[in-house]
């Protein structure tokens, strides 16, 4: 009762705060009266009050102040050498003031934090993080110890990760990327200049002969460069010691991100969908590449994502197999269906020029993709992997940039973030509108159309030398409800129940002090997901986070303990995997823990079948009675106070009626 | 050494929370076919390189075309009467505002000044960095929205233009422009703004594209990532005030 009391006060505050917003606005900037964002149509979560513990933290790279509930740190793993932070460069960074305008160059005095770590997969006992500069690889076989086992200098940003079997996918967008995986990058025109200039000088005293065949190795100043690599780089970590390199694939715009998406139906291939949002390449660099506008040009490489086929037993042979045309207009075909949407009707915006994905997130399971399609969420029918389908796209006034999305396990809703200032700048500020850099929850529904339920962003205000927006998270899997352990750059981790898509409710969090007091430094988690009982946070300047849930009112040891029981062989977070929990009495407490929250079975009666659930491994006579319980459990979910009360009632009655077997529970019952 | 260090640490600190760098197996993969070879620590640190010339003018250059997106903003606070104006002002005010101080670190983390010596004359737009610049090809830009856009008022060269009429930087306002701007209220405020706005955020496109036109440019991991940035949401911010123009302005 005292739970749902304080949900209900929560929603309380939260219309509240929303109805007096312009006025609270108005008072925290003295000097810039803001304009009032269009007040939204949905519940969004109000922001946390001043007394947070989360407000005020000391700053610090490896020191900073902490604030945590219902997460507790185990270890953090700072970068490895080559992508470490250099602390005795710290004072002289912070202390630096900058040149005066019009000054002459004086000396560089780069931010101390080394380079930046990015997305991570998950693999047996291995994690893979990604980094602008490669990948490490760390041993989690006891996570209060993880190892270090592999650096992997490849540099070419921004590092995004999956694994399959003996295969390592990296992501290359970046300028700098290298076929050969050198740190060196290319030469700058001035650079190249130089260079010439100097061949120039030799060249004075040659022969006429020698003179052309050094004229024919010269190289030209030009923006293509033939050793640029921009797509995907696949590895071979059969020997996760020495990763060698197989192939590079490349792609007109590199791949922001990817997707690992694996056909049930092709057990010889695997299939990668990579999203670009960059520029497109130069047509010297890689034959094919148009950035032309698709009126002009068919071919564009805007409009689109692409599609790579990776055969399993020649993976060297991978190669670009499909660009659909994911965003055209089915009645006339046009490349550009979403972005000539126009307006939704009166007062409404415009659907946002969408020129291509930001991250995909594939749930093969029930054969949908949700695409983060830069001014678009997108939903499509991925039964033929290689040929994906629109079924629906929508457009948020409240949104600048679609960055990435997850499922809820029944795949009824999604959630959508929005990366508002690209994760550089902070968007986490007493002054930043709660729904502007938030999540988006959106339910799908028979018709596979998506409908805007809520927003719910991180509520603890931050400091402007944290960079803070939504960015990525996964799924833990307890039975019964919807939880996303998400990152916010330097606003931390923050961890939301979305079982009910119009009420999100932060129920964890964990968050630091800003790395510097004195100036902005680049930093916060990039991805924090949940594997195998853990929670792992790629940290980009601080390293690898090792987690674990504690128990708390909002989430209990019975619920961690049957979230446990749940093991993943290989997790790509963007290759959603559904989750089946298996019938035992675990998953019935976590069930009944949840029960007793809500008003749909008396306290009295929860509390005693729970009684009845510890006896019931030892004791067949409770088995049976439990069993007994069975029918009248389902007639419960009938009259239940919610939708996801009477799932968890359901799943109840079938775990009793097979005597906790163990055996999968039927999809229903999730 | 790893386990001995996280030792010493866990025996000094006594918490859990210890940040511990190990003894790393670094290697690097050559090319595709190429073997893998090992690195020392020393090896793998990132070579220092410091921006191309190209990469600290687009910053310099940028500071000043978002000074005036931030001016047009400021005005918008007293003088746009559409609500979804001035939500889109505010957001892109604080947009730009941010990015102008980000970028600010970034030039003198580089040991660059914000402004190049000659101050306003050394950023007048440099047509011969346009070279090869394809203003028909834009993709995502309508023509018929970019009515504010005069064309002409880029070519000052021929020294006959009204310097009323000559805009310091690709896609900024003229003067002429921006005094209209400053002169007008309410719906007439608002149809200059979004037309002046979306013409200004078509000329941060048109950086961003010539940036990446320049050999060796943008390979700085972050201006990558910003200018990209700037690519994507104003493009976005486009097309939203696309949206607005046609309510306000049917």
């Amino acid at each position: 009762m005292k739970q749902i009391s304080l949900l209900k006060a929560a929603f309380a505050v939260a219309a509240v705060f929303v109805g007096s917003l312009p006025v609270l606005t108005a008072q925290m900037d003295h000097e810039k009266p803001m304009a009032t964002p269009p007040p939204p149509t949905v519940y969004v979560n109000p922001r946390a009050p001043e007394s947070d513990p989360r407000v005020g933290l000391k700053a610090g790279l490896y020191d900073a102040g902490v604030a945590a509930k219902g997460l507790e740190l185990i270890q953090t793993i700072a970068k490895p050498s080559g992508f470490a932070p250099d602390e005795s460069k710290i004072p002289a960074w912070e202390d630096a003031a900058p040149p005066a305008p019009g000054a002459p160059r004086g000396a560089a005095i780069p931010a101390p934090y080394g380079t930046t770590n990015s997305d991570l997969a998950f693999q047996g006992k291995y994690v893979f993080v990604g980094n602008y500069y490669g990948v490490n690889t760390y041993d989690i076989s006891d996570p209060a110890h993880t190892k270090l086992v592999t650096s992997m200098v490849c540099p070419g940003g921004q590092g995004d990760v999956s694994v399959y079997g003996h295969l390592l996918f990296m992501s290359v967008e970046a300028a700098n990327g290298r076929i050969d995986c050198g740190t060196q990058g290319f030469a700058s025109l001035e650079e190249a200049q130089k260079a010439q200039a100097a061949m120039r000088e030799q060249m004075a005293n040659m022969s006429a002969e020698e003179r052309q065949k050094m004229m024919a190795s010269g190289r030209k100043p030009e923006p293509a460069e033939k050793d640029r690599v921009r797509g995907v780089r696949i590895f071979d970590i059969s020997d996760v010691t020495k990763p060698r390199q197989i192939t590079d694939v490349q792609t007109c715009r590199g791949s922001h991100t990817h997707t690992l998406v694996v056909d049930p139906k092709d057990k010889n291939n695997v299939y990668i969908y990579v999203s670009g949002s960059a520029g497109v390449r130069d047509v010297k660099e890689l034959a094919g590449c148009s950035g032309a506008s698709p009126d002009e040009d068919p071919n564009t490489a805007l409009f689109t994502i692409v599609v790579i086929q990776v055969p399993l037993a020649h993976p060297e042979l991978a190669k670009v197999v499909n660009s659909p045309r994911i965003f055209s207009d089915p009645t006339t075909g046009n490349a550009n269906g979403l972005w000539k949407g126009g307006n939704h009707g009166e007062g409404t915006q415009t659907t946002s020029a969408t020129r291509g994905c930001h991250d995909i997130t594939v749930y093969s399971a029930v054969g949908l993709a949700a695409g983060a399609c830069s001014g678009n969420g997108i939903l499509l029918d991925i039964s033929d992997v290689v040929h994906p389908k629109r079924l629906d796209a929508v457009s948020d006034p409240n949104y600048a940039f679609w960055h990435s999305a997850n499922f809820t396990n029944d795949g009824k809703a999604i959630l959508f973030s929005d990366e508002w200032g690209g994760g550089g700048q902070p968007r986490c500020r007493a002054t930043d509108p709660m729904q502007w850099g938030a999540d988006a929850i959106f339910s799908i529904g028979p018709d596979k159309k998506m409908t805007l339920k809520s927003y719910y962003k991180m509520p603890a205000a931050q400091t402007d030398k944290e960079n803070c927006v939504a960015h990525n998270g996964s799924e833990i899997p307890v039975p019964g409800r919807a939880l996303h352990v998400q990152s916010w750059y330097q606003g931390g981790i923050s961890l939301v129940d979305w079982t009910d898509p119009a009420h999100p409710v932060e129920i964890a969090y964990y968050d630091r002090g800003p790395i510097s007091g004195k100036k902005f430094a680049m930093g916060g988690q990039w991805s924090t997901y949940w594997y195998n009982g853990t929670i792992y946070g790629s940290e980009i300047a601080r390293g690898l986070d090792v987690l674990k849930l504690t128990p708390t009112d909002w989430m209990t040891a019975d619920e961690i303990a049957a979230a446990n029981q749940i093991t993943f062989k290989e997790l790509n977070v963007q290759d959603q995997p559904q989750v089946v929990w298996p019938a035992t009495y675990i998953t019935a407490k976590a069930y009944l823990d949840q029960l007793a929250r809500g008003e749909s079975l008396s306290k009295d009666k929860v509390a005693s079948i729970k009684t009845l659930v510890t006896a019931a491994s030892s004791d067949k006579k409770a088995a049976a009675k439990l069993k007994g319980m069975a029918g009248e459990l389902d007639k419960a979910a009938a009259t239940a106070k919610t939708p996801a009360d009477a799932k968890r009632l359901h799943g109840l009655a079938e775990i009793f009626r097979k005597n906790a077997d163990g055996a999968a529970l039927s999809i229903a019952s999730l | 050494m790893a386990v001995l260090s996280r030792m010493v640490g866990v025996l000094l600190c006594g918490c859990a929370s210890v940040a511990l760098a190990q003894a790393p197996n670094i290697v690097q993969p050559g090319a595709p076919g190429k073997p893998t070879q090992e690195l020392s620590a020393v090896t793998a640190a990132p070579p220092a390189k410091g921006p191309s010339d190209a990469d600290v003018k687009f910053m310099q250059d940028m500071i000043m075309h978002h000074g005036q997106a931030v001016e047009m903003t400021e005005l918008a606070k007293t003088r746009a009467a559409d609500p979804e104006v001035k939500a889109i002002a505010s957001k892109i005010d604080l947009s730009q505002g941010d990015e102008i101080r980000w970028m600010k670190q970034w030039l003198a983390e580089r040991g660059y000044p914000e402004a190049p010596a000659g101050g306003m004359a050394g950023m007048a737009m440099d047509h011969g960095s346009m070279a090869g610049m394809d203003h028909g090809d834009m993709a995502g830009m309508d023509h018929s929205q970019m009515a504010g856009m005069d064309h002409g008022a880029m070519n000052h060269g021929s020294g006959k233009t009204d310097p009323m009429d000559v805009a310091p930087m690709v896609g900024m306002l003229t003067p002429r422009q921006m005094q209209a701007l400053r002169n007008a209220h309410g719906a007439e405020f608002d149809r200059l703004f979004l037309t002046g706005m979306m013409q200004h955020h078509n000329g941060a496109l048109l950086m961003v594209k010539d940036l990446f036109q320049q050999p060796g440019a943008g390979q700085d991991p972050q201006l990558f990532d910003f200018a990209n940035d700037v690519d994507n949401t104003q493009l976005a911010e486009i097309d939203i005030m696309k949206g607005i123009l046609r309510k306000v302005n049917p």
